[in-house]
């Protein structure tokens, strides 16, 4: 296990009376891939914006590698941004924007040749040294962003949702090719999307915000199987989430029928959260069935049938790889592992 | 349908600008039977002085308009966007006021008995020599036209995208480093802007010089003023002068738009 490179510890912003953070706590450890997730306004591009440097916390401490940084400027972090909308300098060309970082910092003209050459090569943009930055697109625009962030060899480096302007095909790409970066040269990356899926696919540890407030910090399959309450199970992937009663560790009554499940320690007869995925139910004959509802749609989805079944007032959402009858009645089961309790939401405001 | 709409334009122009043009030329051209002859613009020539003195003025001017109106417009364009508007409109309130009104009351400020020497004498020095001063002209001018250096300079400096400034930052430039390395080079279109609006007005500026400057302090614009309405009625000796001055100015813009050029290809049409 790597060391913790970056640490935010009690970190809290406020803009005007409106609070933007709340004693945020994390931990990233070195040459990880970290996301953060969660709707637009959560906080995340502010939490990256404290480890950038561009934005001082009102309370709490950064520290990079056991350092204090609060009030270390963005140009005296080891660390480096590819900005939202690439930010790139419209004055100078592609091989002038790769190499401003270095050429600030002094290196000498051919190790900077040989550095922007060998970034050039990475990003698949040998050639374009000369390009003006208006004639690239925006892949183009983006690799060069990524290189000229890179090319400084940061310890860590910083993304704010950086395949936001791409096209789905172009954005599955670059997703594929910014994790084998990540790989090859090993730096910590801390990846801020609203993409479900992008983080799921990207990341080691995801990190799902809400309101200013961390929800669950895990690897992507943790977030998945397990979320810890209905905002995280809702925000990844989709979801069936219900009340229930928590009848004692390992039972849970769910619309007046008590199911085996794993999980203990939510007390006796608690209102808690179920949640359970589309494609963990099984759609078996009524006579068998705990639980009965009527089809009311049937969409084609290509490696599956999508399905909503009626029961009890509750809209089941269903994936299967067969279809069921419209208007027909059908019995669902699930297996234990399948049923994950949360505690019901605090109120977060 | 395009030429359609813009013809109202171009019968404007036709009338307003061309046809002037080629009276001025036309009038640079001829004596006063209408015959033609070059005797207006070599007689230009015996004012190279003035126009030296005129061109000067403008020049120190200009530069005195850019060296305080860019620090300005940079902080203006730094500052929370809803003190931008309130601090432009300060800027722009006295440009409300009568252009002759604000140069009078330069003299009253300057003059032996204003306000400045009478406040410098109260500390015991003076009476300082103001008015009627090269000085005093030069003030005059920057004050009169140092808000069109400020308003184009502050709108290309707003345009900046933020994140642009934020990434050379973050690859290792210092907030001043920031300012030379992205902020003057992108704000080069606005610099060109600001240098024509306030140069052109300068060099053929007459109100400010015979205000500030006293009877002797003689520029361009005075000059021209002359042949048409003082005592030496000569308008087409005025029209030859105003044409030599339009040639100069001509040159001026025509080498300052080459420095623009040869900085980077894509411009912001003034």
């Amino acid at each position: 296990m790597e060391k913790n490179i970056i640490s935010l510890r009690n970190v809290s912003v406020t803009y005007g009376d409106e609070t933007v953070l709340k004693n945020i706590n994390l931990d990233i450890r070195d040459k990880e891939f970290v996301t953060f997730l969660g709707p637009s306004g959560c906080g995340k591009t502010t939490t990256l914006r404290i480890i950038g440097g561009f934005l001082t916390p009102d309370t709490g401490t950064v520290t990079f590698e056991d350092t204090q940084i609060n009030n270390v400027p963005p140009y005296k972090r080891n660390i480096n941004t590819v900005f939202q909308k690439y930010a790139l300098f419209p004055h100078l060309n592609v091989y002038e924007n790769i190499a401003f970082g270095l050429k600030l910092k002094k290196f000498k003209k051919d190790e900077i040749h040989k550095r922007v050459s060998d970034m050039l090569r990475l990003v698949n943009l040998t050639g374009y040294e000369k390009r003006n930055i208006a004639q690239l697109s925006g892949g183009q625009q983006q690799r060069v962003a990524i290189a000229r962030a890179l090319v400084n060899h940061p310890k860590v480096l910083l993304l704010d949702e950086p395949l936001g302007a791409l096209d789905l095909k172009l954005r599955k790409e670059m997703q594929r090719e910014l994790k084998k970066i990540q790989q090859q040269l090993e730096i910590t990356f801390i990846y801020v999307t609203h993409d479900q899926e992008e983080a799921l696919t990207m990341s080691d540890t995801v990190i799902v915000m809400n309101n200013g407030n961390i929800q669950q910090i895990g690897t992507p399959v943790d977030i998945y199987n397990e979320p810890v309450n209905a905002f995280v199970a809702d925000f990844i992937g989709e979801s069936n989430i219900m009340n229930g009663i928590m009848v004692r560790d390992r039972l849970v009554n769910i619309f007046g029928h008590d199911f085996e499940c794993v999980d203990t320690g939510f007390g006796e007869n608690n209102p808690v959260d179920v949640v359970i995925r589309p494609e963990d139910i099984r759609l078996i004959s009524p006579d068998d069935a705990k639980l009965c509802g009527k089809v009311t749609s049937v969409i084609f989805k290509g490696v599956h049938y999508e399905m909503t079944i009626v029961s009890d007032d509750f809209t089941w959402l269903v994936h299967s790889t067969k279809a069921a009858e419209v208007n027909s009645v059908v019995g669902m089961e699930f297996d234990p592992y399948d049923i994950q309790i949360m505690n019901k939401m605090e109120e977060d405001k | 349908m395009k030429k359609l709409t813009s013809a109202p334009y171009l019968l404007w122009m036709a009338i307003f600008v061309v046809v002037p043009l080629f009276m001025v030329a036309y009038f640079a051209f001829t004596d006063q039977s209408g015959a033609f002859t070059l005797e207006n613009i070599i007689k230009t020539g015996q004012y190279t002085p003035i126009f030296v003195k005129s061109i000067a003025f403008a020049a120190i001017s200009t530069a005195i308009c850019l060296l305080l109106a860019y620090p300005l417009s940079y902080i203006l364009s730094t500052m929370k966007v809803s003190y931008q508007g309130t601090m432009l409109l300060i800027i722009m309130l006295p440009m409300w006021m009568n252009f002759l009104l604000r140069t009078y009351a330069w003299q009253t400020l300057l003059g032996n008995n204003g306000i400045i020497n009478n406040l410098l004498g109260v500390i015991g020095i003076g009476p300082f020599k103001l008015l009627n001063t090269n000085g005093a002209v030069i003030l005059g001018m920057v004050y009169d036209y140092i808000p069109f250096m400020i308003l184009p300079l502050y709108t290309v400096m707003a345009k900046i995208d933020k994140s642009i400034i934020e990434a050379a930052e973050d690859l290792g430039c210092s907030r001043i480093q920031s300012i030379i390395k992205i902020t003057v080079p992108l704000s080069i279109p606005g610099i060109i802007s600001g240098i024509t609006m306030v140069f052109v007005p300068a060099i053929s500026t007459f109100i400010i010089s015979k205000m500030l400057g006293g009877s002797s302090n003689l520029l361009i614009g005075d000059l021209i003023e002359m042949q048409f309405l003082g005592n030496s009625y000569n308008p087409n000796l005025g029209a030859g002068i105003a044409f030599v001055l339009m040639i100069i100015i001509l040159i001026v813009m025509a080498v300052i738009n080459l420095i623009d050029k040869s900085d980077s290809d894509d411009k912001v049409l003034m």
